[in-house]
């Protein structure tokens, strides 16, 4: 760890946010937030769901106006009216959801904020080079940017900001899109920004990695600052993890296992090809009995997706066969398969799962909209009646239940359509990452559900990239990877260490192919 | 078949190609904005009429060719201002371009029916170079707007792949709020690329009555801007892609024509069909080669923007 400052000094802070108070309609998202960020440094902000961490980034990047508080930029103080004008000042964020364009070079898309009038293609390549080459971003410039994985792409977001000469670098949840030795070129890339007198603003809410990557961390819970500036050298993760829950965190304790029963879903050599018509996952073969959670660990991109679209029909295997209590339906369709009991929580949840412009009681009523009408037309009373019992057996809170679902908070969403899934007591339920980006109340809600499901009898696929959850809440633990079922463990004696080393097992072939 | 009769076949397909091409043109450079603008055929009309009318009235075909494309221009603006101002479906307002444009067309013009020309576009002589045989009188023998055309598809050529302005417009075609973002004006771009397009289908149409066809007569514009349309999904959204189908197109057009004359018993409906049918076969390649990689159309080709705000 390089200290390139004295503390103490004001001059030595880049980034300085005072009484920051931000409103949105209804709620209080940011209430007399303090931010001090030093030059050099790699600051973690740390905040379960919904503390004020983004909010307070996106003021501080210009996108939103603060209602009231003092932002100072390198001892000057500013005021933001847009992005553009943060960048000016030397401030850029890299957010979540990548702003770039697939048709596009590298180059291209790196350069679009800041071209030249006259662009010069090699110019600009190597231009580009330069910076990449500089702080380790290992990204082709020429390159197309459809061509790159996630990881890839997010350098190309880096480069952006670096291409404006952006002295404050706030990185929104960076390490979701990566994978693990990702994670770790990340960390590189970032110390040495660090060492070239920039600072990174590091938004996370997963204490291991900060811990690894970051010099300093300040908290947020709900809107205000907890814990300003600890040092990491010195904080352990039990400390961070109580300035952000509040309380100390319930010690995970594993359920108590149901009595699993006969097998009611079944794979027999089961293959798929990806989108890009390369095989996905081969020969894999397990149950899952009555009555039994089975959790499938893996780094993402390892044929996880694909499994969980084989399973609930949207993807057609390329081989091998797909029982469900004792019936193949391999070639059934997704109704079908719903209707004989299989629920499915998909990954993409405003995607795959609940259609955005619908209004909550038409996404409520997707699956079994035929059971609300009388002849060619739903009834709308029937349909309000049984979206609003959905609502309030599952708690989801919310208002209108005929305005738009995407008003809808993340957990919100997850809980109306996990309600919707387990509605009609399934018999198989296979829920694909269905905690994730929820807060410590929404994934304990959806776990519970879960389990629920399980002792009543229902044999339930949970893929996960959370470790955690799987060793607490699993029976039987799978690990996948590179397509293939690599490992199985059982989650109560299996250790982390294990669990992580199998999921990697091929990390590095898979990394150069 | 005679010398003469293919030379004139030959210098037909040339300034029917540099007729479609500008037109493309146009839709390309308003496509590549992200905004499809199906009014082409409404503002060649415009401008055919625009043109014919402004000749007659000032006996000069320079001044006649500006006011068309300023015509087309405004006419498109009209597009501009439905689909990118406010947001509407781009396919009704384009179809209500061209039906609105025929219209308008017919309107202006009716007091202009069969009159002579006022002013007609002369053809360039090259000196040395118009008397070389073949050569000289298919290429160089045109009428100077055949040149412009060429002009203009090397520079919007350049401008679009080495420009900041060019690169700006591309984007905004990808993805609009990537554009915003960047910092660039979407709004501001897609509504210059869309009166670009106009004015370049208003030259077109003066291309018509001031030299190929000089006179007014209502339906003269006989379905070429949808032959423009296509021509740019045929050429891939290239500027010389593009060129070299709108010669191909040019030579369907001129052979329609001549079929009889060279004795080819050939149904000439089924000539005028061929643009679209290679438009069709090359959708189809580009449907089956981007399983693997994205299609050459603008990715944001169609979709309005609306800044988010929380």
């Amino acid at each position: 760890m390089t200290q390139t400052s004295t503390p103490g000094e004001e001059a030595q802070l880049s980034v300085e946010l005072a009484g920051i108070w931000k409103t949105f309609p209804g709620v209080v998202a940011n209430a007399g937030v303090d931010l001090a960020v030093r030059r050099g440094s790699i600051h973690a902000l740390l905040g379960e769901n919904g503390a004020g961490k983004s909010t307070l980034m996106n003021i501080l990047a210009g996108v939103y106006r603060p209602d009231s508080g003092e932002l100072r930029i390198q001892g000057l103080q500013h005021q933001f009216r847009n992005p553009a004008d943060a960048l000016s000042a030397g401030v850029g964020m890299v957010h979540q959801e990548f702003r770039l364009i697939p048709s596009f070079s590298v180059a291209e898309n790196v350069v679009l904020g800041a071209a030249p009038s006259v662009i010069k293609t090699r110019q600009i390549e190597r231009d580009v080079a330069a910076i990449s080459h500089k702080f380790g971003l290992k990204v082709e410039p020429s390159q197309p940017l459809w061509q790159l994985s996630m990881g890839e792409r997010q350098k190309v977001e880096i480069l952006k900001v670096l291409w404006r000469d952006a002295q404050v670098l706030i990185l929104d949840e960076p390490t979701t899109v990566l994978t693990p030795s990702e994670v770790d070129e990340l960390g590189d890339i970032l110390r040495r920004m660090a060492n070239d007198g920039r600072s990174i603003v590091f938004i996370s809410h997963k204490l291991h990695e900060v811990s690894g990557i970051c010099d300093e961390a300040t908290v947020l819970r709900q809107g205000k600052t907890v814990a300003g500036s600890l040092d990491m050298a010195t904080t352990d993760s039990d400390e961070l993890a109580h300035h952000m829950v509040g309380t100390s965190p319930a010690i995970a304790t594993r359920p108590e296992a149901a009595t699993p029963g006969r097998p009611l879903l079944e794979l027999r050599n089961l293959s798929a090809d990806g989108d890009r018509g390369v095989c996905a996952f081969s020969d894999v073969n397990f149950k899952i009995n009555s009555g039994e959670i089975v959790g499938v660990a893996g780094v993402a991109g390892n044929g996880q997706r694909e499994l969980a679209d084989v399973i609930a029909g949207l993807r057609s295997p390329s081989k091998g066969t797909l029982m469900m209590d004792g019936t193949d339906i391999t070639a059934a369709s997704p109704r079908r398969r719903f209707q004989s009991g299989l629920a499915y929580i998909p990954e993409d949840r405003l995607g795959v799962g609940l259609a955005p412009r619908l209004s909550i009681t038409d996404n409520a009523i997707l699956r079994v909209y035929r059971q609300q009408r009388r002849g060619l037309f739903i009834l709308a009373e029937k349909a309000m009646a049984y979206c609003s019992e959905i609502v309030s057996r599952f708690g989801v809170r919310s208002g209108d239940l005929n305005g738009p679902i995407a008003t809808l908070s993340g957990g919100n969403l997850q809980r109306l359509l996990v309600g919707r899934e387990l509605d009609g007591e399934p018999s198989v339920v296979v829920a694909s990452q269905p905690t994730r980006g929820l807060d410590v109340q929404g994934v304990k809600a959806i776990q519970d559900l879960l389990l629920d499901q399980r002792n009543r009898g229902a044999a339930v696929l949970m893929i996960s990239e959370d470790l955690d959850e799987l060793l607490t809440l699993t029976d039987r633990l799978l690990v996948m990877e590179g397509g293939i079922i690599r490992a199985e463990f059982d989650p109560g004696t299996a250790s982390r260490h294990e669990v992580g080393m199998a999921m990697l097992s091929h990390a590095q072939v898979t990394a150069q192919s | 078949m005679s010398e003469a009769s293919l030379i004139g076949l030959l210098f037909a397909t040339v300034s029917f190609g540099a007729l479609l091409y500008l037109a493309a043109l146009g839709e390309l450079i308003a496509e590549k904005a992200g905004i499809l603008n199906l009014g082409v055929e409404g503002m060649m009309a415009i401008g055919a009429v625009t043109a014919f009318i402004a000749g007659v009235e000032f006996q000069n075909p320079w001044v006649a060719l500006i006011i068309a494309m300023l015509s087309g221009a405004l006419l498109a603006s009209v597009h501009g201002f439905f689909t990118v101002g406010l947001g509407a479906e781009q396919v009704v307002s384009g179809l209500s371009l061209t039906i609105l444009g025929l219209g308008l067309a017919a309107y202006l013009g009716k007091d202009y029916v069969g009159l002579p020309p006022g002013a007609e576009l002369v053809p360039v002589e090259w000196g040395g170079l118009s008397n070389l045989p073949w050569v000289g009188p298919i290429l160089f023998s045109q009428a100077p707007i055949v040149y412009l055309a060429l002009l203009l598809g090397i520079a919007a050529s350049l401008v679009l792949s080495s420009t900041r302005l060019g690169l700006a417009l591309r984007a905004a075609g990808e993805s609009a709020s990537s554009t915003d973002s960047a910092g660039h004006s979407v709004l501001g771009l897609r509504l210059s690329a869309v009166a670009a397009g106009g004015a370049l289908a208003g030259a077109s149409g003066a291309y018509l009555t001031l030299s190929i066809t000089p006179q007014w007569a209502e339906g003269v514009t006989a379905g070429r801007g949808w032959i423009a349309v296509a021509l740019v999904i045929f050429g891939a959204w290239r500027p010389g892609r593009v060129a070299w189908g709108a010669l191909l197109f040019g030579g369907t057009l001129a052979l329609k024509t001549r079929l009889q004359t060279f004795g080819v018993d050939f149904s000439p409906i089924i000539l005028s069909m061929l643009p679209y049918v290679l438009t069709l076969l090359i959708l189809l390649m580009i449907s089956v080669r981007s399983r693997k990689r994205p299609s050459p159309s603008p990715a944001a080709l169609g979709l309005a923007y609306r800044r988010e705000e929380r």
